[in-house]
């Protein structure tokens, strides 16, 4: 099953995994130092200041978890098996909630997931056991609509509004004050949202949570919550299938950035905290992790960035994860492990732009990869 | 002649050949693993699940919320919706079905009945993903533009046909439900009026009774039960069924109030929120939701069997 999927995977993304190959050589000439220039910047950053190599014996890493960096991670890991025969990396997009589950049974090397551990999560874990949280790209949530030839701009509080079902019309006074100018259809919203647990909809209800008061005390914040109304649809795709064609004309919901970037689907501008309105865009996602990184938490469990300060930023973006235990079992995975997240957040960040993910901000990069010199076998430091 | 009574052919067949006892005792142990199975996936939805009953208690069954920011957890909404799109279903697949069976069981010559029966067969083939796929891009799209459409204008004033028609909703789901148990329904249906001996026709027709008159008074009767043990096991069938009904219901998670409504099913549920609950009270919520479905589709099938069977045994016996 791995092996047959693996295959398929490795062959149509051959092209690409080459093309990264080639793209992240030509962009960082020397791949070996920039990171380690980089990390010189910071007094403590990397006492060895080498780069980890995997082990010489072949290794095949697993990992599941977050649908949302999929593409991404696929890409990452033919690139990275390109460069390191010796390392077969797989990983299976089944969700946040799953990634999480299976690395607190530990039944994969790495779990990875669009939100970071609750406090709940965290009891959960094995006994004495500590997992790292460490950030690979960002991501956002845009909104989507179907009105034809309509450029919408939109607010927090009449977001809310529409998806608490307050507003139920094109022409609500409150979107036409939003888009002077425009010839606004007497056509009822179709709400749509996602049905099954999900990072996207952490990222959107923290959103909604923070900017309406009546969002916070009717619906909260989650990775599923209790829609007033709308129609719900399971993945990034099923929530696009609703909102698309001509049977669907009044919709409007929510999808990952990137998802909207590949499929191009039309999304509204939304209102930023400087009072600007920003369309969904890899730049103004790194602008909110950039405004943020001063409130960055010690223990990496960042929640979701809403409304940051700045003109260009986008205000719903969120960090994803991988996730991994900080005292590793197999000296060879545990190598392997190390050498590919120092990977990803090098080489495998200038791969991160086409596919619609903003990479992380440099102190961000840089305080993750000092993470990676915590992962110890036996008491030992995989790279010290 | 005495080597050839039954009793020595036993004992010889059960005690002294060793292929004949590995295979008795391999068979024996699969058969109970079945049996072992089934009591232990019911025990383990119970072990896992009981966190939701314990906190919850019958608020459970009966509440309405499902929120998992609160971390409430009430399955009414799922119940509901689950047995309303079975509901609808039946109501369309029932009476199609039984006529379809009397069809081909009485009426129909057996040049056209072998086909036809073949080809209803091969509905229960296709694959439940494909017939969500045909209810996103065909049926709902359809149902929106004429039977919904149609309803909410004229009959909208009814609250259980007010608007507006998304075509996706609670009757979409119980559509495309009923497509789909129509094969159960019409084949086991078509067994139980087959099983009515002829004797009982043919002295219907020596009384010079009509075509008619020997399906309603002899027939029907005689698999009335058998009848109502294939709706009920058409039933079954709906309640269980996940995959087509994610796709067209909604998934909405509240009491559907009009017939055009989006709502959820158990099986819904369980399906699109279980990878990304958060271990603890959520997950054990959902596991227990899966239980109450064991227990009302367990419950339907024993009462559908008991029912079928009494029609095979009875008529014969008759």
């Amino acid at each position: 099953m791995t092996v047959i999927s693996t295959k398929r995977i490795g062959v149509l993304a051959l092209a690409a995994a080459v093309l990264a190959g080639a793209c992240s050589s030509a962009a960082t000439p020397a791949p070996t130092t920039a990171p380690s220039a980089a990390a010189s910047g910071v007094a403590s950053a990397a006492p060895g200041a080498s780069v980890p190599l995997p082990p010489s014996a072949n290794v095949t890493l697993t990992g599941t978890g977050a649908t949302f960096p999929v593409p991404l991670y696929d890409v990452w890991n033919d690139a990275f098996n390109f460069k390191y025969k010796t390392v077969q990396v797989d990983y299976k997009g089944i969700g946040s909630g799953g990634g999480i589950k299976a690395i607190t049974e530990q039944t994969v090397d790495y779990g990875a997931s669009d939100a970071a551990l609750t406090e709940a999560a965290i009891a959960a874990l094995p006994a004495g056991s500590k997992v790292l949280h460490i950030p690979t790209v960002l991501g956002a949530v845009v909104v989507i609509y179907n009105v034809a030839g309509l450029d919408l701009n939109l607010d927090g509080t009449t977001v809310a509004n529409i998806f608490l079902g307050k507003i139920t019309k094109w022409n609500d006074p409150a979107i036409v004050a939003l888009n002077s100018g425009a010839t606004l259809p007497d056509l009822a919203i179709k709400v749509v949202h996602r049905s099954d647990g999900s990072g996207t909809t952490n990222a959107f209800t923290t959103y909604l949570d923070t900017v309406s008061p009546d969002w916070k005390s009717q619906v909260g914040k989650g990775t599923d919550v209790k829609w007033p109304t709308g129609i719900g649809a399971a993945g990034n795709d099923g929530v696009a299938g609703g909102v698309k064609g001509d049977a669907n004309k009044g919709a409007i919901g929510y999808v990952e950035l990137n998802y909207a970037t590949t499929a191009k689907l039309t999304s509204a501008k939304i209102k930023n905290a400087a009072g600007k309105f920003v369309a969904g865009s890899t730049a103004g996602v790194t602008a909110a992790a950039e405004g943020a990184v001063a409130s960055f938490p010690a223990d990496f469990r960042q929640a979701p960035i809403i409304n940051g300060a700045g003109d260009a930023t986008y205000p719903v973006a969120a960090y994803t994860y991988l996730l991994v235990y900080q005292a590793q079992k197999d000296a060879n995975k545990a190598q392997a492990l190390v050498a590919y997240i120092y990977w990803g957040l090098t080489d495998g960040q200038t791969t991160t732009g086409g596919l619609g993910y903003a990479r992380l901000p440099e102190p961000i990069r840089v305080k993750a990869l000092q993470q990676l010199h915590l992962i110890t076998v036996n008491g030992t430091a995989v790279w010290p | 002649m005495t080597a050839f009574s039954p009793s020595r052919l036993a004992r010889r067949g059960s005690g002294s050949r060793l292929p004949d006892r590995l295979f008795r005792g391999s068979s024996r142990v699969l058969a109970w693993a079945l049996v072992v199975s089934l009591i232990g996936l019911g025990a383990m939805l119970l072990v896992n699940g009981w966190g939701a009953f314990a906190t919850f208690g019958p608020a459970f069954v009966i509440g309405t919320d499902w929120d998992p920011v609160k971390n409430i957890y009430g399955a009414l909404p799922f119940i509901v919706g689950t047995l309303l799109s079975s509901a609808i279903a039946l109501v369309i697949a029932a009476p199609i079905g039984l006529l379809t069976a009397i069809f081909l069981a009485e009426l129909a010559p057996r040049r056209v009945a072998i086909p036809l029966t073949f080809t209803i067969e091969l509905l229960a083939a296709i694959p439940s993903v494909v017939f969500g796929l045909w209810g996103v891009f065909v049926l709902s799209p359809f149902l929106q533009s004429t039977i919904e459409a149609w309803a909410v204008d004229t009959l909208g004033w009814i609250p259980i046909f007010a608007g507006p028609p998304f075509g996706v909703g609670l009757f979409a789901a119980g559509v495309i439900l009923s497509i789909m148990i129509l094969p159960t329904i019409v084949s086991i249906a078509r067994e139980v009026i087959g099983s009515i001996p002829n004797s009982q026709r043919e002295a219907m027709y020596a009384l010079g009774a009509t075509r008619w008159e020997v399906v309603t008074r002899a027939v029907l009767p005689a698999a009335r039960s058998g009848i109502a043990g294939a709706i009920i096991l058409g039933f079954g069938r709906a309640l269980g069924e996940t995959m087509a009904v994610t796709m067209v219901i909604g998934n909405a998670q509240s009491i559907p109030q009009s017939l055009f409504d989006q709502a959820q099913t158990i099986a819904s549920q369980i399906a699109t929120t279980f990878n990304e609950a958060q271990v603890g009270i959520q997950t054990s919520s959902l596991i227990a939701l899966g239980l109450v479905l064991l227990v009302i589709t367990l419950g339907l099938n024993v009462g559908a069997r008991v029912l079928v069977g009494r029609t095979v045994t009875g008529a014969g016996g008759r």
